[in-house]
């Protein structure tokens, strides 16, 4: 290894350690303001939370540090910091439900602060174990129909009988020994890969073209299967489970992983009346997706107390710089902890905070692009714009819904929502690209670097479709 | 590949632009409207979470908040709660605010102009906003004497101060609980607002200020005013007083209560008539004045005008148009003359104060959160209804109501006491409602009362004496006793 790469790597991890501890300076501050703003004193649960984020994060670190020396520094801090965010208004409406408990008689629940950050350690430990167990990510493109035929599984287990769980009306969860989670949260990984996979090796086939219509080239109506199958997949999450928010993203990722392994325009604009038929039909087959539409158009009807306008008083109340941690009345928002949480942040730090909690997003999502652009392999370029696809279009659904900019769909926001499942599944998601950055940035910086650094000289497009390359993990291609 | 996740990234920032537009929007642009939506509880969070100033009767608390622990922050209570609640109203998070809470909420929530240097050092000072507390000029004797009075009854009692329109009772019966309507309790409040609303008896009506009866024979004090300012006419001046007295242009007979003839051959003097509520002979008078006359001089005492002591009052009416028989009608309270308790009172304090009405209030001092004073009422003149002379004329003849009249029973030991008892007709059937006013004592007025129960019972202008005169008797000795 050269000097010049070592002195690389080191400065790379060197940031990454310090950006975490701003992360987690930031945590740590809005975790003490809201103890300050609602208890007047700093809680012990606090302080247990925050070396449980700080005890995990340093893990996750030191793994990436050996594992993963060259990767982007910035990609575990700004989750960290997403995760931070979320705990510490997670914590804050502990404190309201703990009021409201109180007042009502009722058992105090659980925090649910502690709970996510506990669910971060596993999140950061999967991450970890993604580094260590996955060494290349090119060797996870080997199974691409077992990872879709698992990621389809998953996705439709909560539909069995006993396992399953319905809340508020969708049948997301699966309860087993008492845990219940989403597998779909995970599903979206496994079949982002499958997706990626697939699309890796028969991506150029699908692309011939044929008819031409209106100046643009369609493609042969035998190649529309693979969209077709995952257009019936989506519907059936929708029809079966009642989930807009899933259905939309699946669909959604296979179209642009599709749009990207073909290169042609008309795959978008299919995949968008594929859509907007799937839309019409359920809008016309379920109640719950006509006031879904209804309160878009119109969330103050009535008495004025649907979601959204429920969400967008807070967002309101908000303002230019927030009502300040502990002192917005986000717990009068449905579901605030969770699928809403966007509106708590927006009442409480205001416009400034929602912005900077897009930007966050949006540095994430372009960090992810910029490794498709810069990995070497067209898997790793699918995979890479294919997580970024799903972390972009999942916050903007959610987000959208929750200010009123498209109809409501329930979604967790990313890395921000109170929840087990969805944390894990994001972790997992920045392990995977954190392992294609370091893929990227070493090759960038020492081409010849390290063992199995083999490079074989082949058009990038070529090596995705010989199985040969597939099978020698240290085989390298340059452009 | 390079050119479509171009394309992608850019696809990605159209979607950013338009969160953070709408996020602008909704946060800074359009936030103000959409926090003013109905369906929006901060609002009244907002309100709850500062501490609400207290409503005082010397300097007693008859609404007070008490910190606690659940979403609202702050409770409201009153100590005294259906004897004040003419008064003070209720402060419900559901039904909102009513009376002095009501009237008086931006000194009480701590958001009025006067309040700003304290809410500047309760910032500075990081403190929590507080409201300020707002101190009333009932005389809790007289208050709760009225009340006592009243229980059992369903009628209301003013009284006021005449030399400054101070209102030193305001009672109305039967009454509310506020505390049940000012609970956090929503599912208790709205039992509890609901069972007031479906009672026949109207718990939460205030009759002291918001209903307007006909005043009958007490307002036989207005067209008696009326016929002392036109000149033509004094106590001894002798007026035709016959067992019944055909209204004009009808073939009507108007009765006397006593079914006679008010003085010995059909003819009564003006104080007698008054003094024994003589109906022939101020329907006479009535049309003797004329409509016009009856209804300045009933103006002069407010009639017609909008009143707020703070809060609003009904308004009081003489008919606009009436013709002769009406008129004769109109001059023994009857036809489409309406009073309410606090205008008879303030005719009453009227003829009082040397025909000097003033502006009746029920706020005394405006104070900070500290109790500081930051603003005291001062008394204002409303209007001169009568001459001193005429006034002091007419309060000798009312002396004479007590004395030697119909209300014997507001007699005081030891105190010269004056008044008028009335006895209103509403729809054959009914009983009529019983009125007294009174003021004591004659030679310095302390204060004006009038009562009204409704549907008293007995169809005589007994029942006024019977019915009204005791409260009010109680009432003035409260006031009186208390000096």
């Amino acid at each position: 290894m050269s000097a010049t790469a070592s002195r690389s790597r080191n400065r790379a991890r060197t940031q990454e350690a310090w950006l975490l501890g701003c992360a987690l300076f930031i945590t740590a501050v809005g975790m003490v303001t809201v103890d300050l703003t609602l208890r007047d004193t700093i809680t012990a649960l606090t302080l247990r939370i925050l070396s449980t984020l700080l005890g995990a994060s340093v893990i996750a670190h030191i793994v990436i540090r050996i594992r993963a020396a060259h990767a982007d520094p910035i990609l575990l801090p700004l989750a960290v910091l997403l995760t931070g965010i979320g705990t510490a208004v997670i914590h804050r409406l502990d404190f309201a439900d703990e009021l409201r408990a109180i007042n009502r008689g009722e058992p105090i629940p659980a925090s649910k602060a502690g709970a996510q950050a506990t669910w971060f350690v596993v999140g950061a430990a999967l991450l970890a174990l993604t580094l260590i167990a996955v060494r290349d990510h090119r060797r996870i493109q080997r199974y691409p129909w077992t990872l879709t035929l698992l990621g389809l599984l998953m996705v439709l287990a909560p539909l069995v009988p006993g396992l399953g769980r319905t809340i508020r009306g969708a049948t997301l969860w699966v309860s087993i020994a008492g845990l219940s989670f989403q597998p779909a949260e995970i599903a979206k990984v496994v079949l982002t890969v499958g997706f990626a996979s697939y699309l890796a090796r028969h991506g150029r086939a699908l692309g011939a073209l044929r008819a031409r219509f209106m100046r643009i080239p369609f493609p042969r109506p035998r190649d529309l299967g693979p969209l077709l199958t995952v257009w019936a997949l989506s519907l059936s999450v929708l029809i079966l489970q009642r989930d807009l928010g899933t259905s939309l993203l699946f669909f959604g990722v296979f179209v642009v992983l599709l749009y990207l392994a073909t290169e042609q325009r008309s795959w978008p604009l299919i995949g968008l009346a594929m859509f907007s038929t799937g839309a019409a039909v359920a809008w016309w087959m379920f109640a719950h997706v006509q006031i879904r539409v209804a309160l878009w158009l119109d969330p103050f009807v009535g008495d004025g107390t649907s979601q959204v306008a429920l969400g967008l008083y807070g967002l309101a109340n908000g303002g230019l710089f927030g009502a300040g941690l502990g002192a917005g009345y986000p717990q009068l928002v449905p579901f605030a902890e969770s699928d809403f949480i966007f509106a708590s942040i927006g009442e409480e730090l205001g416009l400034v905070g929602c912005i900077a909690i897009l930007m966050i997003y949006a540095v994430l999502v372009a960090r992810g692009l910029k490794i498709a652009n810069t990995v070497r392999d067209r898997f790793g370029l699918l995979l890479a714009s294919g997580i970024a696809t799903v972390l972009a279009l999942q916050t903007f659904v959610v987000l959208g819904g929750v200010t009123r900019l498209i109809p409501l769909t329930g979604l967790t926001t990313p890395f921000l929502s109170s929840g087990g499942s969805s944390l894990v599944a994001n972790f997992i998601m920045v392990g995977l690209l954190i392992r294609m950055s370091h893929a990227a940035r070493s090759a960038a910086t020492t081409p010849a670097a390290g063992p199995g650094f083999d490079v074989v000289s082949a058009p990038r497009h070529d090596m995705a479709q010989t199985t040969q390359v597939i099978e020698l993990p240290n085989a390298r291609n340059i452009t | 590949m390079n050119k479509q996740l171009g394309r992608l990234a850019i696809a990605f920032i159209v979607m950013l632009v338009a969160l953070a537009m709408n996020l602008s929007f909704i946060q800074v642009v359009g936030a103000d409207s959409i926090d003013s939506k109905a369906g929006n509880r901060r609002n009244l969070l907002r309100e709850y979470s500062r501490q609400r100033g207290a409503i005082l009767v010397a300097g007693r608390p008859i609404a007070t908040s008490t910190a606690t622990q659940d979403t609202l922050t702050h409770l409201r209570t009153y100590p005294d709660g259906p004897a004040y609640a003419s008064v003070t109203g209720f402060y419900s998070f559901l039904y909102g605010a009513t009376g002095i809470e009501r009237a008086e909420n931006s000194v009480l929530s701590g958001s009025a102009d006067s309040l700003v240097v304290d809410r500047l050092q309760q910032l500075f000072a990081g403190r929590k906003p507080r409201g300020g507390a707002v101190s009333l000029t009932i005389n809790p004797a007289a208050q709760e004497a009225a009340w006592k009075a009243l229980r059992g009854r369903t009628g209301a009692v003013v009284a006021i101060e005449p030399s400054t329109g101070r209102l030193l009772a305001v009672v109305s019966s039967p009454s509310f609980d506020p505390n049940l309507l000012s609970s956090h309790d929503g599912t208790g409040i709205k039992r509890a607002y609901s069972d007031y609303l479906a009672d026949p008896t109207q718990p939460m009506l205030n009759r002291a200020l918001a209903r307007t009866y006909p005043p009958g024979s007490t307002f036989k004090l207005v067209t008696a005013a009326a016929a002392l300012a036109s000149g033509k006419f004094n106590p001894e001046s002798v007026l035709p007083g016959p067992k019944t007295y055909r209204l004009p242009l009808t073939t009507k007979d108007l009765n006397n209560w006593s079914r006679s003839q008010c003085g010995p051959g059909g003819k009564v003097t003006l104080a007698k008539a008054l003094a024994i509520s003589c109906n022939t002979a101020f329907a006479w008078l009535g049309n003797e004045l004329g409509a016009d006359a009856l209804r300045s001089q009933a103006r002069a005492f407010g009639f017609d005008f909008p009143v707020k002591v703070p809060m609003s009052a009904a308004v009081s009416r003489f008919p606009t148009n009436p013709d002769a028989p009406q008129t004769a009608l109109s001059a023994i309270g009857q036809f489409d003359v309406r009073a309410t308790a606090l205008q008879m009172a303030q005719v009453g304090a009227g003829i009082a104060h040397q025909g000097v009405l003033m502006s009746a209030h029920l706020v005394d001092e405006v104070l900070g959160p500290d109790l500081s004073v930051l603003s005291r009422t001062t008394p204002r003149v409303f209007s001169t209804a009568m001459t001193a002379e005429h006034a002091q004329t007419l309060l000798m003849m009312m002396e004479g109501v007590v004395s030697k009249g119909t209300g014997s029973n507001a007699r005081i030991r030891g105190v010269r006491v004056a008044g008028k008892t009335g006895t209103a007709q509403t729809q054959p059937g009914t009983p009529p409602h019983a009125w007294f006013v009174g003021i004591a004592p004659v030679q310095s007025p302390k204060v004006a009362v009038a009562v009204v129960i409704e549907n008293g019972g007995g169809s005589a202008e007994v029942s006024g004496n019977r019915l009204a005169a005791p409260v009010a008797r109680a009432v003035m000795q409260a006031v009186l006793s208390g000096k």
